[in-house]
């Protein structure tokens, strides 16, 4: 928290987010790469502490994280919102069991977007996710996105919690192409 | 009915689960988690009774969790063609600890016996080979299941996959317990891990 408190976190959020992620102990990572999750996941490959898995789909993640869990190693899953709606069975098996699980879900298709195809699955995200019984929280700012990821890691981990973070399109920043 | 598939699933499985000496096991939806259940009902179980495709996932999260365990998935052909791409990311992931035991019968066996792609000539043994799995065998006989249980016991130098050609039977359900936390709460308590 000292350290966030010198930084601008709307843009340095992608560091300060490892560094909550390692403070809540999570030690292992599954991942569809997105340009907004580009700095987490170099930082969270480069820790040899920390197991990370590229998927081809991103349900895949859901259930790797699954059986991190219960194998005793904290896991967390990132993706951008259109693999949101490849995820969807796949979680009745974290919330059947409940089972702990965060996903870290960069937006796209609601702020400055130019690709149309984007489009429908990022309006759908929110929805979807709660209609299979994941809890969401929407982060708008660099200092939110910190502070909800934080107490996310709390429910996640300890009041065994299915959750999603949303980091909205607008923190993001513009995709340049 | 392929007349090359002739083990006995529930007397393979059970070879499988005598030489175990340990390993955690995580078996697909359907048939077998009742034919890993027909064995005996044992806390290092963890059955899943849905999800589909995620039964080889969730033993790579598993055995990367616990480095010192064997892990054991145990699944379907058509769970397993589910997670195609699971054979890419496990590939890739490479833990020394997982074997992927697919009991391959060639059809849908839970919802009216329809073809399934194995049936129809995918191979998926040479598509876990072409992946890159350490080892990636078809079985055919129980001699082969007897040789499996001796290559289970020896180290790996990365993933292995085998797949058992099993006869298209359906044999009298054996049904794990369906609460979920509670098959998650003792596989935790096995592992010294508490719950929540």
């Amino acid at each position: 928290m000292t350290k966030s408190a010198s930084r601008d976190l709307n843009i340095d959020w992608p560091v300060a987010l490892y560094e909550t992620l390692i403070a809540a102990n999570v030690r292992h990572m599954s991942y569809v790469p997105d340009a907004g999750h580009t700095s987490l996941i170099n930082l969270l490959n480069e820790d040899v502490e920390v197991t990370t898995n590229v998927l081809t789909t991103e349900e895949e993640g859901i259930a790797i994280a699954t059986g991190s869990w219960l194998g005793g190693t904290r896991s967390v899953v990132l993706m951008q919102s259109s693999g949101v709606g490849n995820c969807i069975n796949m979680l009745s098996l974290p919330v059947q069991t409940r089972i702990p699980l965060l996903m870290l879900v960069t937006m796209r298709g609601e702020w400055n977007e130019f690709n149309p195809w984007q489009v429908p699955m990022g309006q759908a995200t929110q929805a979807a996710l709660e209609a299979i019984g994941v809890t969401v929280f929407r982060a708008e700012t660099g200092q939110d996105l910190i502070e909800l990821t934080e107490q996310a890691a709390t429910m996640t981990y300890e009041a065994d919690g299915q959750i999603a973070v949303l980091i909205s399109q607008r923190l993001l920043g513009k995709k340049t192409w | 009915m392929d007349m090359n598939n002739v083990i006995d699933r529930r007397a393979a499985v059970a070879k499988l689960l005598e030489a175990r000496d340990g390993a955690l096991v995580v078996t697909g939806l359907g048939s077998p988690s009742y034919d890993v259940h027909a064995h005996g009902d044992t806390d290092d179980n963890f059955y899943l009774w849905g999800a589909m495709g995620g039964a080889a996932l969730t033993g790579l999260g598993l055995a990367q969790a616990q480095h010192n365990k064997r892990v054991m998935v145990i699944t379907g052909d058509g769970e397993m063609l589910m997670a195609f791409g699971a054979l890419a990311t496990i590939s890739v992931a490479r833990p020394t600890n997982l074997d992927i035991i697919v009991l391959d019968n060639q059809h849908f066996g839970e919802t009216g016996m329809q073809d399934s792609h194995t049936g129809m000539g995918i191979d998926l043994a040479a598509v876990a080979g072409a992946a890159g799995f350490d080892v990636a065998q078809t079985i055919r006989s129980m001699d082969g299941v007897d040789e499996l249980c001796e290559q289970l016991a020896k180290s790996a130098n990365g993933p292995r996959f085998h797949v058992l050609k099993i006869e298209s039977t359906n044999l009298p359900r054996s049904l794990p317990p369906r609460d979920a936390t509670y098959i998650k709460t003792r596989f935790r308590a096995h592992l010294g891990l508490q719950p929540c």
